[in-house]
């Protein structure tokens, strides 16, 4: 398949359509080992993609790759093409932390900053990109995103409290505020419930389900529950490649691979 | 959704940042190039005045005729009689801490007393040595009065590195040892002090080249300027490298000057010497035990 | 130390004393088991009564001195002249001293400190780290005699081309090689600090699509700010006791000023000038080296427990 060059001026209708995020034979190394062996692999707009696999498998670094974490770590190298919309985003001329604005992430523990508070939190994110916010303004950002992420209630009269003072689930959540607030069009997750108790994950998962009407959402689990609960589109990763990509209906119960079923049927993992 | 693709263009050069390496850089540079700029300088002012008459000399009014060899065996004195004193006493405290205090109050109150005294300046060690070891135990300006003043100062360091040492001895292997129906002790001299040696080492280096260097607590416990005699035992009195290279940059004539500067390649030489000699040794450790 | 205790409680038992070195039941310790723990546990003490001597051997002979000079003199005066005949006792002039060196060496120590410390923590690859720190490390570690005479016969001489009015002795040569002296004790320890840092924090921050050096001053730097502040008191009081740099090349004359150009006396330097000369023991002239030492060590006590205070906070709050 052909990717139609970046135009200058693109359609809505034709955007909604066309995968948002494209990886092609998309390679990373640490130091001298290859994690991802080529990777291809599309990303459908407002959807939520869950990559699966055992760990060890890539899929971290993968979508790692997708905003350029990837090559803040010392030694870490990558080879191929990924596109957002059609463009390059590593090309020459592309500044990562732009492209970071734009495709966020959500890690696997929950991180917020220690030395600010739950609204510091929140607006960290407009104030690291030195983008000036009024305080009426503020305080509208703060509230739709701790709203966005069913976090406002129970914290909307302790918004001056440290970020670190809340469970692990509300920080978890906490930091999606954080980086819904930037108002990104991606957000990568990186095991985001692994850190957490059960009822702690079921409220993050259903936040996926409200997220992914206006956000792409590319979710990393080891979970396949998980991945079966939340998400439209599975991948599953082996040993640093593709084995298979399709709706998450079809790959728990008719994978075309051979692996993926065994995989999903506990055969290891 | 807009997607306007184009934003996530670079801006800029990221020139603040490449900025900011730079001064670092430089900020690193500086120092490091005033050390080599003083060592090398210190170099060419000595190199004309270093000869072996000038090792094995006595002091005397004529710069030219002066020599560092009561200095010297001096510093040698201090140094040997600070090891004999600070190891034995820094290792034992260590041990203590680690392997018997636990969390004891009293361990606290040890440690929280061990940090304080790494903080004392090394003057108030000679103002210590003078009220207690010169005047209160009637030591006198001797060179065991000097060298236990250096070991008090030196103790927190050999206790420091010693703890840091013991620490990496896993716990699984005192187990295995105990289980053998090893005693405490056993377990202590058997296991873990050979395996923390190196490290006992390295504490021994630093606290060597603390104490070969330090002047002012030995000024105030009083090591003579002027000495045209060797100390014989451990009550005679003494003077050392740093005093001497006190005494001659004191002096305002050049050629004084001069013989600052040979002194101290003598005083870096002899630390060097040592350090590389303790290293050897407990590199030499190291692939025993590792 | 909760590493060595077993996971598994009935095993302890089955072990009994023999498996936890550090366990309290001692029933069957025999005699020299008992021995050898005293003996080391005196060698601990040993800490214990070098402060208890440092502080009996200072106040004692301060109340001495302070039975014949009041305090409203000693901290009221301006003059300090204890050697000539008109005697004044005032530290002002001491301290002025200590206090110029110290920081002129300060403004040194920090601004280079730091910018070693973030770019060792934060940009540089892990070799030169490897490298860089150590050679830095070696600047503290050369004796202070060798630091006295490069100021006398280097630096002075040098900063005299640039400002001729420099005296022979003065602040601003012996407080600039301080400065360097102390330079790794800043970066050293707030390399720690910094490098205590979570990854993930900066991850959380480039997540967002903040840029390095926002990052770093935003995030990094806030988080690891107490054990910032600690390396920088400890570097003061490091600088506030140093004697041999301020004795060789500040020169040896109390002076209550704040001009850097001039000859002054630290705290210390005051100390060794007494100890070279032929004071008797018992005289107020010999008793004054230990009221200045009183002053001296009460300043740096401050500052070290202020500063480990500060290292507290960053080992157990900031690094979640």
């Amino acid at each position: 398949m052909t990717v139609a060059p970046p135009a200058p001026s693109v359609a809505p209708s034709a955007a909604e359509t066309r995968p948002k995020l494209v990886s092609r034979q998309l390679e990373a190394w640490f130091g001298d080992n290859r994690v991802l062996k080529g990777v291809d692999m599309e990303v459908p707009a407002r959807r939520v993609t869950a990559i699966i696999g055992p760990s060890g498998c890539g899929k971290s670094t993968y979508i790692r790759c997708l905003n350029r974490m990837h090559e803040m770590v010392p030694g870490a190298r990558m080879a191929g093409r990924i596109e957002l919309d059609g463009v390059d985003v590593y090309g020459p001329d592309v500044d990562p932390v732009l492209l970071r604005r734009k495709v966020g992430m959500v890690f696997q523990k929950p991180n917020p900053f220690p030395t600010m508070s739950i609204r510091d939190n929140v607006l960290a994110g407009l104030r690291l990109s030195r983008r000036k916010v009024a305080k009426t303004e503020a305080e509208a950002i703060v509230e739709k995103a701790l709203r966005g992420a069913a976090l406002w209630d129970e914290v909307k009269d302790q918004l001056k409290k440290p970020g670190t003072d809340l469970s692990g689930g509300q920080q978890q959540r906490l930091c999606i505020a954080r980086s819904i607030a930037v108002e990104p069009e991606v957000l990568l997750m990186d095991e985001p419930a692994s850190a957490l108790d059960p009822i702690a994950t079921a409220r993050i998962e259903d936040l996926l389900h409200e997220l992914k009407e206006r956000y792409t959402i590319v979710i990393v689990t080891h979970n396949m529950q998980q991945a079966a609960r939340v998400s439209d589109q599975t991948a599953f990763f082996l040993s640093g490649e593709l084995v298979e990509m399709a709706d998450t209906n079809t790959i728990f119960t008719s994978p075309g691979d051979r692996r993926t079923e065994d995989y999903i049927t506990g055969k290891f993992g | 959704m807009s997607t306007s693709s184009v934003d996530i263009k670079r801006r800029g050069r990221n020139l603040g940042e490449r900025a900011f390496i730079a001064l670092s850089l430089v900020a690193i540079a500086i120092p490091l190039l005033i050390l080599v700029g003083l060592v090398a300088n210190t170099l060419v002012d000595a190199l004309g005045r270093i000869d072996w008459d000038f090792l094995v000399g006595y002091p005397s009014r004529r710069a030219s005729a002066a020599g560092i060899f009561p200095a010297l065996i001096g510093s040698l004195w201090l140094i040997g009689l600070t090891a004999l004193i600070a190891l034995p006493l820094g290792v034992g405290a260590a041990l203590w801490l680690e392997e018997y205090g636990g969390k004891s109050r009293l361990a606290g109150f040890i440690e929280v007393n061990i940090a304080n005294l790494a903080g004392v300046p090394s003057i108030i060690y000679g103002l210590l040595g003078l009220g207690l070891f010169v005047r209160f135990l009637d030591l006198g300006r001797s060179v065991l009065a000097g060298a236990l003043t250096l070991s008090l100062l030196v103790m927190p360091i050999v206790i420091m590195a010693t703890r840091e040492a013991l620490r990496t001895v896993p716990g699984h292997l005192r187990e295995a040892a105990a289980a053998l129906g090893a005693t405490r002790w056993q377990v202590i001299r058997q296991v873990v002090l050979p395996m923390a040696l190196p490290g006992v080492l390295t504490g021994a280096i630093l606290a060597i080249s603390r104490a070969i260097g330090e002047t002012a607590p030995l000024i105030v416990v009083g090591a003579l300027t002027y000495m045209t005699f060797l100390p014989a035992d451990p009550g005679d009195p003494f003077t050392a490298l740093p005093i001497q290279i006190y005494n001659w940059v004191s002096r305002p004539q050049e050629a004084f000057l001069v013989n600052a500067a040979a002194g101290i390649m003598v005083l870096l030489v002899t630390m060097l010497t040592l350090n590389s000699v303790a290293v050897l040794l407990r590199n030499r450790l190291q692939r025993r035990t590792r | 130390m909760a590493d060595l205790t077993l996971p598994d409680p009935v095993t302890r038992h089955d072990t009994g004393h023999a498996s936890r070195p550090r366990h309290r039941t001692r029933s069957v310790t025999p005699l020299g088991e008992k021995l050898i723990e005293w003996t080391l546990l005196a060698c601990g003490l040993v800490s214990i009564f070098t402060t208890l001597g440092i502080l009996a051997v200072l106040l004692v002979e301060a109340v001495g001195f302070f039975d014949e000079v009041s305090l409203a003199d000693f901290f009221g005066d301006t003059q300090w002249t204890p050697l000539f005949a008109d005697k004044h006792f005032g530290i002002w002039p001491l301290i002025s001293g200590t206090f110029l060196t110290t920081a002129i060496a300060t403004l040194v120590a920090v601004p280079f400190g730091l910018l070693a410390a973030i770019y060792l923590s934060e940009f540089a690859p892990a070799r030169a780290r490897r490298i860089l720190k150590p050679a830095l490390e070696v600047l503290a570690g050369v004796p202070t005699i060798v630091y006295g005479y490069f100021a006398l016969v280097v630096v002075t001489p040098l900063l005299q081309q640039v400002f001729p009015g420099l005296a022979g002795f003065n602040a601003l040569s012996a407080g600039l090689v301080m400065g360097i002296m102390i330079i790794p004790m800043v970066s050293s320890l707030s390399e720690d600090a910094l490098h205590a840092v979570p990854m993930s924090l900066r991850e959380a921050s480039w997540g967002l699509g903040a840029a390095r050096l926002t990052t770093i001053f935003k995030v990094v730097l806030p988080a690891a700010m107490s054990g910032i502040v600690a390396s920088i008191i400890l570097a003061v009081s490091r600088a506030i006791g140093e004697t041999m740099i301020v004795a060789i090349a500040a020169g040896q004359q109390p002076r209550l000023t704040l001009d850097p150009s001039v000859p002054v006396e630290t705290m210390t330097s005051y100390i060794v000038q007494v100890s070279m000369g032929d004071t008797p023991t018992g005289t107020i002239e010999y008793r004054t080296i230990f009221a200045v030492g009183v002053t001296l060590f009460a300043m740096t006590l401050v500052m070290n427990v202020l500063s480990r205070r500060f290292v507290k906070r960053f080992r157990y709050g900031g690094t979640r």
